[in-house]
């Protein structure tokens, strides 16, 4: 029997999902990022999908939600309805192996486990104190943070000092 | 020419207006720096944190709107509430209005505020009301990327050349007497305070403190003498500055009604 045949709605969707990319960073998938929280198939078969913002300001959220509603009725799987959910806030402790791995490949340095020390109150952090990240094209430890922001809210701006090239870091939060 | 809306003077609609107003001019202030901060990481910097602030002003303008109806009012969504409202219905502290200064003014008054929205997103996250605590618990997390930046420059200013502590030293001078208004209490607060929707903000000035001092210690700084001087810009009443802010932000709405991108 065809895999497809036996497919519930939602599990169709979720596959669809996994070809939906983020616009920002266009190889890493809504699924990969981990804002997809829940995919809830309706009485009438209408199709529901919960998302998570990553930053309260993140442009690219509306792009993403526009995304999702257009790919999934492209798969015959409408009406979709969007779910804006908040809590519990996204973390990139959410983001696949899969997601991190494509980040890599891409160049962008993937986040690491967000620290337990961040959900306490925190002290003042000299800039010195901020934890050395490998270089995604060449591996060197020997790298340095230029600033915690970068070109979109998830990202900081790192250089390698052994190959010489600047990186992204997709910042664990 | 859009007339402009009458807000409830619902003392839980007025607690999150203060929110959502003091994050949203503040945006506004640093988002002033667009293309005009020293180095272009730190215009990018600063760009950031205005979204982040915007958003955060969206989603608390939003909720408050959809509280007005709740408590009886008429509903306004974030669009209304944000540029329909005339200067007396803002209800941001007074601090964040102020002109940006220059870039050490800016960075010492990031600081004064991410300091104290890190403290108060972390309360609200234990709010009663769960829309808030969920804004709230992503919040914090922004906030205190924005503490650390504006705390890495402070100390790199305060403890720098002569002419970056010479300006650390007169934005302090400058805005130190602004920084009283946050932990004034309140019918505001006391209401937020028994519903457990949010602590009252002069309970938090004793951390507020502790934190900033410390930075501004580290810094090479000390933190000016109290002054009896009090703004009022939580109560509606405002500085000159606002105005011409809202000017700029309100104008397209006003004169084109409901226009989009």
């Amino acid at each position: 029997m065809n895999d497809a045949l036996v497919l519930t709605r939602a599990e169709r969707a979720w596959q669809v999902l996994d070809g939906v990319l983020d616009p920002e960073v266009p190889v890493v998938s809504v699924r990969d990022l981990g804002i997809v929280r829940e995919v809830i198939e309706g009485e009438a078969g209408a199709i529901t999908v919960v998302v998570t913002p990553t930053y309260s300001g993140c442009p690219a959220t509306e792009v993403i939600e526009q995304s999702i509603v257009a790919a999934l009725e492209a798969a015959g799987l409408g009406p979709v309805r969007i779910e804006m959910r908040r809590a519990p806030a996204w973390t990139t402790d959410w983001m696949s192996e899969a997601g991190r791995r494509k980040l890599r490949e891409y160049g962008i340095a993937p986040p690491g486990p967000v620290a337990p020390s961040l959900g306490v109150p925190l002290r003042f952090v000299p800039r010195v104190r901020v934890a050395a990240l490998a270089c995604p094209r060449c591996d060197s430890m020997n790298t340095e943070r230029i600033s915690a922001f970068g070109a979109t809210a998830c990202k900081a701006l790192w250089r390698c000092r052994a190959c010489g090239e600047p990186f992204e870091h997709f910042k664990p939060i | 020419m859009q007339a402009s809306i009458t807000v409830s003077r619902d003392p839980s609609v007025q607690y999150l207006l203060r929110i959502g107003d003091t994050c949203l001019i503040l945006a506004q202030r640093l988002a002033e720096w667009c293309g005009h901060a020293p180095i272009v990481e730190e215009d990018i910097a600063l760009s950031n944190m205005a979204l982040d602030l915007v958003g955060q002003a969206r989603a608390v303008l939003t909720r408050a709107g959809r509280l007005e109806a709740e408590r009886g009012g008429e509903p306004h969504d974030e669009d209304q509430l944000a540029f329909l409202r005339d200067e007396r219905d803002f209800r941001n502290i007074t601090l964040v209005e102020l002109p940006r200064g220059d870039f050490a003014a800016t960075m010492l008054r990031n600081l004064a505020i991410a300091i104290f929205l890190e403290l108060l997103w972390q309360r609200l996250e234990a709010s009663s009301d769960t829309e808030l605590a969920g804004i709230a618990g992503k919040a914090v997390k922004e906030a205190r990327y924005h503490r650390e930046h504006a705390a890495d420059w402070v100390v790199r200013l305060g403890d720098g050349t002569a002419e970056s502590k010479a300006r650390m030293v007169a934005a302090l001078d400058w805005l130190w007497p602004y920084v009283a208004e946050i932990f004034e209490g309140d019918g505001v607060d006391e209401q937020a305070a028994s519903d457990r929707m949010g602590p009252r903000w002069s309970d938090l000035r004793d951390e507020w403190r502790a934190r900033f001092a410390e930075v501004i210690v580290e810094a090479g700084l000390a933190l000016p003498a109290e002054r009896p001087f009090r703004s009022t810009g939580k109560n509606g009443r405002h500085s000159e500055h606002l105005g011409y802010i809202l000017a700029e932000m309100q104008h397209l709405q006003r004169a084109f009604p409901g226009g989009v991108w």
